[in-house]
């Protein structure tokens, strides 16, 4: 609490020395309502592995979007958040993905509530995006993110930004129950997650980040104190001798610090990806990377198609230690991404991720294109090509699916 | 005077007014027969100069695309720009279609440097840098490339006056512009009608790498801003080898709205509305 509130101070005298006289701007004043209502189905291809387990799904979310702005600058952003699941009832969920007011002045800016906030640079690994705890049961993507409640302080000057965050309260990742597809044989029992902080979800984590963009390079490093995003998924009956061996697993949330940075560079055709992070906490330190490149041919064959090929590559130093949830120790990733630049505003995203040293594979799909002026459908598709009886990915080797979703924006 | 004024008196004086000056001054004695590449650098330069200075300013925007059939759809988004020392920094903010509300494309143009692009996509409050040495490529499915909707960078091309003809019922002078680095480029050639009163483009002729006229973009509906600056409202763009085209309808036009860099930051592209 402590080092929060220097940070904040800090901060604060930082901006009084450098405010500069200048005429308040006036914001345009915006009042709407946005959002989009999406019905989704996930086809599988296989017989479920475990008996519990639906075969396939159905489900309807919503999400809607309040933003009003003020002429001084001054905002409100409420979006929540709701999913119905045929199969899954821990996939019957809702959540506030943000609920904040954002006060700009000058050259720095207040965010208080819940917010999303993302930083990274490739696109098979969300390696040091840490603020917000992944919404697993959304979509194994890890692109979909649970509101995080905080006070954000943004700074800005020609030297570069400054960002700082207390997170008053932690949000648990979520999991699919017994009923979904895509989890281990033994169900993870989101409801006795275990912390090491001994106020468990009311831990107060904090994060300072400085970022600059230098020409074609842009460039962020940050470094978190507080509990983890990513649990250690333990058998129930580690920690209770009374629960029958093998009945459940039970995250497990250890208090970390995290340094991590990211970096995107631009030049010619090519695009340049990094993303690393030190990580120290319950368990042995290790450090993780992930880097790459993308080279775009613009507007092949004289269209207006642009064709781009990516490489990745992902390390963990922990390796395939089953205590871990990520499954990227040491694989490659080729992909190709296709941008027709059509008035559909058609997207194809193509990968796929070899392992170096073991036999883990897997193929990725994504596309999407528009119908009318509101209507979006979108594909996506997982096959796991070679799933190892010692990797995780054994979990899912008869989870093969592609998710269909028809979307009406407003 | 604010801090904006004086550089902008400051880079105007340097950079814009002197050499013009010196030219119309000394003109008659040094060279008495101008040049048609000196002439055409001379219009272009004083056109460049009247559109300039504006400081910052903000538009609405709406993207009419049609193709060969005649079928359209649209596009609406907010623009905003900001003159700075090495450039411009411009924002489009997308408010339509639905599924791409709130994409931000953030663009800073510089002189001599490439420039720097960034794509904001809201749904996953990601910034992604873009390579933007890809000024050839369609703006939002338009006929319009991104160089044809950038601002133009005088030291990127050479001049040469071609003629002087009446266009639109004006008097014009016809001149040709040719990028100076073919890559910063998708064109062999530009030739551009400006009216001899006010030096506003009225029409260009694109041809491309091959040299055969691809497209024509015409502008009308001119209005003049703070007593100054005009800006066409209707802007079409008529692709002739597939017969499809892309009108640009400008409205609610503002300057000097007091927008600083911190506006056009990709840092804080989140909090940009």
């Amino acid at each position: 609490m402590h080092a929060a509130m220097f940070l904040v101070l800090t901060v604060w005298s930082l901006s009084a020395a450098s405010a500069e006289p200048n005429a308040p701007r006036s914001y345009e004043p915006i009042d709407r309502i946005s959002g989009y209502v999406a019905g989704e189905t996930r086809l599988f291809f296989q017989e479920p592995s475990f008996s519990d387990q639906r075969e396939q799904d159905v489900s309807l979310a919503a999400q809607p979007e309040y933003y009003h702005q003020w002429t001084n600058g001054v905002a409100v952003t409420f979006t929540p958040f709701g999913r119905i699941d045929s199969a899954d009832p821990e996939r019957t969920h809702w959540d506030i993905r943000e609920l904040n007011l954002l006060y700009p002045y000058e050259n720095w800016f207040f965010r208080v509530g819940v917010t999303r906030v993302f930083w990274g640079a490739t696109e098979f690994v969300h390696l040091v995006d840490i603020i917000n705890q992944t919404d697993w049961i959304e979509h194994i993507d890890r692109e979909d993110k649970l509101g995080q409640p905080m006070v954000e302080f943004s700074f800005t000057k020609n030297w570069g930004t400054l960002d700082f965050f207390v997170l008053p309260y932690f949000r648990e990742r979520t999991f699919p129950g017994r009923h979904g597809r895509l989890r281990p044989e033994v169900v993870i029992d989101t409801d006795e997650a275990v912390y090491e902080s001994p106020s468990e979800q009311r831990n107060i984590d904090i994060v300072g980040r400085y970022s600059r963009s230098f020409g074609s390079l842009d460039w962020g490093i940050y470094i978190f104190r507080g509990t983890s995003r990513e649990p250690l998924l333990v058998p129930a009956d580690y920690l209770d001798p009374n629960v029958p061996p093998g009945s459940r697993l039970v995250p497990f949330y250890e208090k970390a610090t995290q340094a991590g940075t990211d970096l995107q560079w631009v030049t010619g055709n090519w695009l340049w990806k990094l993303e690393a992070l030190y990580h120290s906490g319950y368990l042995d330190p290790y450090f993780a990377a992930t880097g790459g490149l993308e080279y775009t041919f613009w507007g092949i064959a004289g269209s207006k198609t642009d064709f781009g090929l990516l490489a990745e590559y992902a390390y963990d130093e922990r390796g395939d230690d089953i205590t871990t949830t990520s499954i990227f120790d040491n694989d490659v990733f080729l992909g190709m991404r296709l941008t027709p630049n059509d008035t559909a505003g058609t997207q194809l995203l193509m990968g796929v991720m070899q392992d170096v040293e073991e036999s883990e594979s897997l193929m990725t799909i994504e596309a999407s294109r528009r119908f009318g002026s509101h209507w979006r459908l979108s594909l996506d598709a997982w096959f796991f090509l070679s799933t190892p009886r010692d990797s995780l990915l054994y979990n899912f080797r008869n989870d093969d699916f592609v998710r269909l979703e028809m979307a009406y924006h407003f | 005077m604010d801090p904006w004024m004086e550089e902008h008196m400051q880079r105007t004086a340097t950079t814009r007014v002197i050499p013009a000056m010196a030219m119309l001054l000394l003109s008659p004695f040094l060279c008495p027969a101008q040049t048609p590449d000196e002439k055409g650098r001379a219009i272009a330069e004083e056109a460049d100069h009247r559109y300039n200075g504006y400081g910052d300013s903000t538009a609405q925007l709406r993207m009419i695309l049609r193709n060969r059939q005649g079928q359209t759809s649209q596009r609406r988004l907010r623009v905003r720009s900001l003159e700075v020392a090495d450039g411009t920094k411009s924002l489009c903010i997308f408010d339509s279609p639905a599924d791409v509300k709130q994409t931000i494309l953030l663009t800073h143009t510089h002189t001599t440097a490439p420039d720097d692009q960034w794509l904001y996509l809201p749904a996953l409050k990601r910034v992604r840098r873009i390579a933007a040495q890809n000024r050839s490529g369609s703006f939002v499915s338009s006929e319009f490339s991104y160089e044809d909707i950038a601002t133009h960078v005088m030291e990127k091309y050479t001049y040469r006056w071609l003629r002087d003809e009446a266009c639109d019922g004006q008097d014009c002078h016809v001149i040709e512009r040719r990028p100076i680095d073919s890559r910063d480029s998708g064109y062999k050639r530009q030739v551009v009608w400006l009216d001899k009163s006010e030096y506003r483009m009225l029409k260009v002729d694109y041809y491309d790498r091959k040299d055969s006229l691809l497209k024509t973009l015409t502008f009308k509906d001119y209005h003049k801003y703070l007593d100054q600056w005009w800006r066409p409202c209707d802007m079409n763009m008529v692709n002739h080898q597939n017969g499809k085209s892309s009108r640009l309808i400008w409205s609610d036009f503002a300057f000097r709205t007091g927008l600083t860099e911190n506006d056009f930051n990709q840092a804080n592209l989140a909090t940009i509305r």
